[in-house]
């Protein structure tokens, strides 16, 4: 109360009507409400996603942190502190490089596979001729597909007495048992992989080429520049946006497959299609080692999130006229 | 300004609810009724059937039970399922148990021991099980951590249209002959799969990656994977590599087994013979075999010797009415019941294990059968191998053996790599 009798003569003295003078107050009072009001409003249209993101990324990370230096037997149902000993076992494991390796290999393979082939795609798919709607379509349609049916039939034809060794044989070649040899397992994981989602990065780079300007590629196109030159000078630097996004994406989605190995190999022959994410599993749910699983995902995590900032890093390098 | 007020008080109630109903969640009070909940691998609606009709009949003497559910899971993921429910603090009151998860669950604790209950309980007749079917069920106390329900047989199934088809004698006359060996039965199977194009024999949910399911054939070499007291490898020893040889041989050489990679299905007539539990005697009637015959396991190089497979049915000491769960358990297997079940799952009750007993569960198989193979695999059966980590133990040797199933595989030192692999698991 004292504070506004004080202020009364103050704002006399400025010589501004007693009717204005009192009215300012008020004024900023209900600026502030109003402001808090929408601020309110708006941590409640965002709360939806805080709350999602806080019970299903941040809690389990911090569970994942927790368990990580902890032992818990499930079926005995002890949970005892066992301090770095996971991390040293992570050290110590013989198995966890060929495992990063695997990663690595089927990671580099789908990303190559995946991008170069949903863009050759993009390119044939982008122009009006009559039919194309029906070719977008086919290919994109393995995306809608279930991934564990999708990665069953291709169990079936990858047999050794499957459809594709059916089909080479009809031209006299004598296939290879696919799953069941290291090399063509972890190729044939991969193609199953890279034939079910290039579809969707397809229509996105789809979508990008129909938005590079047709007066560009006219203009370098009368100055002179080839098809080549117009491509890989003009178009790819326009897409560039929409190929760090696919990167990402495809590089993120590769880290986490899982059903397919599951289905397809079981990480076999010997360890040779087992990567990070059914190791991880096989130590959590199959060994019944929640510490070491945790560990196992704490170094996923870390994984992808160092190649999200790399990539993000390198985007100021080779992306360009981003929004 | 007022929605907002509006929108905060609605958040805050909803937060508030949200805390209070995690909050009321607590353990069950003495006057709650009673839900168990029993977790299996079957999803037979014949089998759900009875296991409905005995639950109700139990009910209908326990009020306080208010429910009993039989809740599916898949077979070949179900003890990780299994394991992740109780991780995730949603654990069954009682568990069907498969024999190599056993030493596991019964070692850890996982489960209420059954002796008091089993023995308290009228009619029971507890000195009834049969004592080896009841050993691997055993803690180091002696108590019975659970009830093996069933007890099945591998037996030896013979599809005489297909050995007709190619010349070949029938499996009786074999038998007959003193000639029922696994040798024949890889000479005759690959002449099979050369008249034929089908398969000689296979052994049934091998496939390449389930390496236990051989026990059904090294056992003949007199071969184990490991000592008698489980820390000693003897994968590497000199029987298991001749069975491996034998296996190798069959599968790349004479061809009498199908190879890694391909599919035969003995019931869709693919095969000339199986090595399966007896339990897949029912799946003959729709395979369009007229004629078949039912063996035991040939004999091998030490003679003849017979294995099982087995299921416990155990009470979750995580569960929420463990002694409501190890009563139930008592009345599922009474002696009235155990004769029921005996219509799908070999009983480990020695009263019931006769050869007229069985029939009445099993209109497929001749008394004569269940008497000449069945009774005598059931009472003299080494069970299927099983050890303490069983899961990754089963991982790392089929890891191992995948180096094995090539043309040409370096057999013995395959199986020493198996062994310097689960070496160090077998000491633990």
């Amino acid at each position: 109360m004292s504070g506004v009798l004080d202020e009364a003569p103050v704002v006399l003295a400025a010589g501004a009507s007693p009717r204005a003078g009192a009215g300012r107050p008020p004024e900023k009072r209900r600026r502030r409400r109003l402001s808090r009001g929408d601020t309110l409003i708006g941590y409640l249209f965002v709360a939806p996603q805080v709350i999602g993101i806080l019970a299903f990324v941040i809690l389990p990370l911090a569970l994942i942190l927790y368990y990580n230096f902890h032992e818990w037997n499930v079926l005995a149902n002890t949970f005892r502190f066992v301090g770095t000993e996971n991390v040293e076992r992570l050290f110590s494991d013989p198995k966890v490089a060929p495992v990063l390796g695997a990663t690595a290999v089927f990671s580099i393979g789908l990303v190559i596979g995946n991008l170069g082939l949903a863009l050759v795609l993009a390119v044939l798919l982008n122009r009006k001729v009559r039919g194309i709607t029906f070719f977008r379509t086919l290919f994109f349609s393995p995306v809608v597909v279930s991934l564990v049916a999708w990665t069953i039939v291709w169990g079936f034809l990858l047999q050794d007495d499957g459809g594709i060794n059916g089909l080479l044989a009809m031209i006299g070649v004598d296939g290879p048992n696919w799953l069941r040899e290291g090399p063509t397992a972890m190729i044939s994981v991969i193609v199953v992989q890279v034939f079910k989602n290039v579809g969707l990065n397809m229509i996105l780079f789809l979508s990008a080429l129909q938005g590079v300007p047709k007066e560009v590629t006219e203009a370098a196109s009368i100055d002179g520049a080839g098809k080549a030159a117009i491509f890989g000078r003009i178009t790819l630097p326009l897409i560039s946006p929409t190929i760090l996004l696919t990167t990402i994406i495809t590089i993120v989605g590769s880290l986490q497959v899982f059903a397919q190995i599951a289905v397809l190999t079981q990480g076999g022959p010997g360890i040779s299609t087992t990567v990070l994410v059914y190791y991880l599993f096989q130590q959590a749910f199959e060994f019944h080692r929640f510490g070491y699983g945790s560990t196992l995902a704490l170094v996923l995590f870390v994984i992808v999130l160092l190649l999200t900032i790399v990539q993000w890093q390198l985007r100021k390098r080779w992306v360009f006229y981003e929004n | 300004m007022k929605s907002a007020k509006m929108l905060s008080a609605a958040a805050v109630i909803a937060a508030a609810s949200l805390v209070f109903s995690g909050c009321s969640g607590s353990g069950p009070s003495a006057d709650e009724p009673v839900a168990l909940r029993m977790t299996v691998w079957t999803s037979n609606e014949a089998q759900l059937a009875l296991f409905n009709e005995i639950a109700d009949a139990y009910r209908a003497d326990h009020p306080e039970v208010s429910s009993i559910t039989f809740d599916p899971l898949d077979f070949d993921s179900y003890t990780t399922t299994l394991t992740t429910q109780l991780a995730g603090g949603n654990p069954p009151d009682m568990a069907w148990l498969l024999e190599n998860s056993a030493p596991d669950f019964v070692s850890s604790g996982a489960l209420v021991p059954l002796d008091d209950t089993l023995s308290s309980t009228e009619g029971y007749q507890l000195d009834d099980l049969s004592e080896p079917a009841t050993q691997l069920w055993r803690t180091e106390d002696g108590d019975l951590a659970a009830y093996p329900f069933s007890t099945s047989p591998f037996v030896v199934f013979a599809n005489d249209d297909l050995l007709a088809a190619a010349g070949q004698p029938t499996a009786a006359e074999l038998e007959a002959s003193g000639q029922w060996n696994w040798n024949t039965l890889s000479d005759i199977g690959a002449k099979v799969n050369a008249a034929t194009g089908k398969a000689g024999f296979i052994v049934r949910d091998f496939e390449y990656t389930q390496w236990d399911y051989l026990s059904t054939v090294w056992n003949g070499w007199g071969a184990t994977p490991w000592s008698a007291d489980g820390k000693t490898c003897t994968f590497d020893a000199p029987e298991m590599v001749d069975a491996f040889t034998f296996l190798h041989d069959a599968a790349f050489t004479k061809k009498s087994m199908p190879g890694p990679g391909t599919t035969a299905d003995f019931f869709a007539g693919d095969a000339a013979f199986t090595v399966t539990q007896i339990s897949r005697a029912s799946l003959l009637k729709d395979s369009g075999i007229t004629s078949w015959e039912l063996l035991p396991l040939p004999a091998g190089p030490e003679g003849e010797y017979s294995v099982i497979g087995q299921a416990g049915l155990g009470a979750l000491a995580q569960g929420k009415h463990p002694e409501q769960a190890a009563d139930f358990i008592a009345f599922f297997t009474n002696p009235e019941n155990s004769a029921k079940l005996a219509t799908y799952f070999p009983p480990a009750r020695t009263s019931q294990l006769t050869a007229s007993t069985l029939s009445a569960a099993n209109p497929v198989l001749t008394e004569t059968q269940l008497a000449d193979v069945v009774v005598p695999a059931i009472t003299s059966g080494t069970v299927r191998p099983s050890h303490t980590g069983a899961a990754e133990i089963q991982q790392e040797v089929r890891s191992g053996l995948d180096g094995l199933w090539v043309a040409d595989a370096d057999i013995a030192g395959t199986l020493g790599g198996v062994c310097d692999a689960i070496g160090p698991l077998l000491e633990q």
